[in-house]
């Protein structure tokens, strides 16, 4: 500590090194968090499902989604990033999973919500299998925190399925 | 001058104004500058105060929710440790060293140049010693 420039460092550095501390323990803190999230998702029509011209189903769907995510929401969570997929079995894949619709909910007070919308990608298959296929809806949520490990989950909403014909 | 230090005792300074020890202590501009205590209690003052703050942060932005007064709290705590160790405060020097008196200078004084109406020569030293 004999200058001081050597002490300007020794402050700066060690100040850092707290820094860093304590965003570990505040991470950390995010386990203590135990969340109970809940939703559901109701088709409410099959706009159209066609083989397309390149020889894959596809489907338009309007979706009511509705959710509660606020128990996900801790001091240290920047936002939660979630998304909803379809998943269904085919004789190729033993697990298709489709994005239908997604959105990010930057604080506690959007996190209990509704939207009635069509899906936002484009629910296509790889083949011609969606006839009459079974399928679930499943509402994944990645919790991005301000520092720290990032949290994953989803609720699987089973019972969904797709007529026989096209339409 | 003569090689007398100016002794000062460690009460009269501790109790002396900011502005009165910096005086009395050191014709101003001296060379500002700590003595060895002074900079254990710069180092052990600047760990402490940082995890002090550090903690006071943590405990308070956890309890309000916020992870930005955590952060805004603990920045000023920075400063604040900034402000109080790496400058040379007066406090940090009660205890300065005390260099030995010149002796060695006095047994050997620099000799004076001699006038004469001989063609001017060196002066050698008597003995062959480094003036402080």
């Amino acid at each position: 500590m004999h200058s001081f420039g050597y002490r300007a460092n020794a402050v700066l550095t060690f100040a850092v090194t707290i820094l860093a501390v304590m965003c570990t323990i505040a991470s950390l803190s995010d386990n203590l968090n135990v969340p109970s999230p809940t939703a559901d998702v109701k088709v409410l029509n099959i706009n159209w499902f066609q083989k397309q011209p390149h020889g894959n189903d596809e489907v338009s769907l309007t979706l009511n989604i509705s959710a509660n995510l606020q128990s996900m929401f801790t001091w240290n969570t920047k936002q939660v990033f979630v998304f909803l997929a379809a998943e269904y079995e085919t004789q190729q894949n033993s697990l298709n999973q489709v994005s239908l619709w997604d959105g990010i909910i930057p604080s506690k007070e959007h996190a209990k919500f509704w939207i009635h919308t069509t899906n936002k990608y484009r629910f296509t298959d790889q083949g011609s299998n969606l006839r009459g296929k079974e399928f679930n809806l499943t509402l994944h949520w990645h919790v991005m925190p301000k520092t720290g490990k990032m949290f994953a989950g989803k609720i699987v909403m089973p019972g969904y399925s797709l007529p026989e014909e096209y339409r | 001058m003569k090689g007398k230090m100016r002794r000062f005792s460690a009460a009269r300074a501790s109790t002396a104004s900011f502005r009165g020890a910096c005086l009395r202590r050191q014709p101003f501009p001296a060379t500002f500058e700590m003595d060895w205590q002074g900079q254990k209690l710069a180092e052990q003052l600047m760990q402490i105060m940082l995890v002090a703050f550090a903690a006071v942060a943590f405990i308070t932005g956890y309890i309000m929710g916020s992870f930005q007064m955590m952060l805004i709290i603990y920045a000023a705590g920075v400063v604040l440790t900034t402000l109080i160790t790496v400058p040379n405060w007066p406090f940090f020097n009660r205890h300065p060293l005390k260099w030995l008196d010149p002796i060695e200078t006095e047994r050997h004084p620099k000799p004076q140049p001699v006038t004469s109406k001989k063609k001017p020569t060196k002066q050698h030293p008597k003995f062959p010693c480094i003036l402080y």
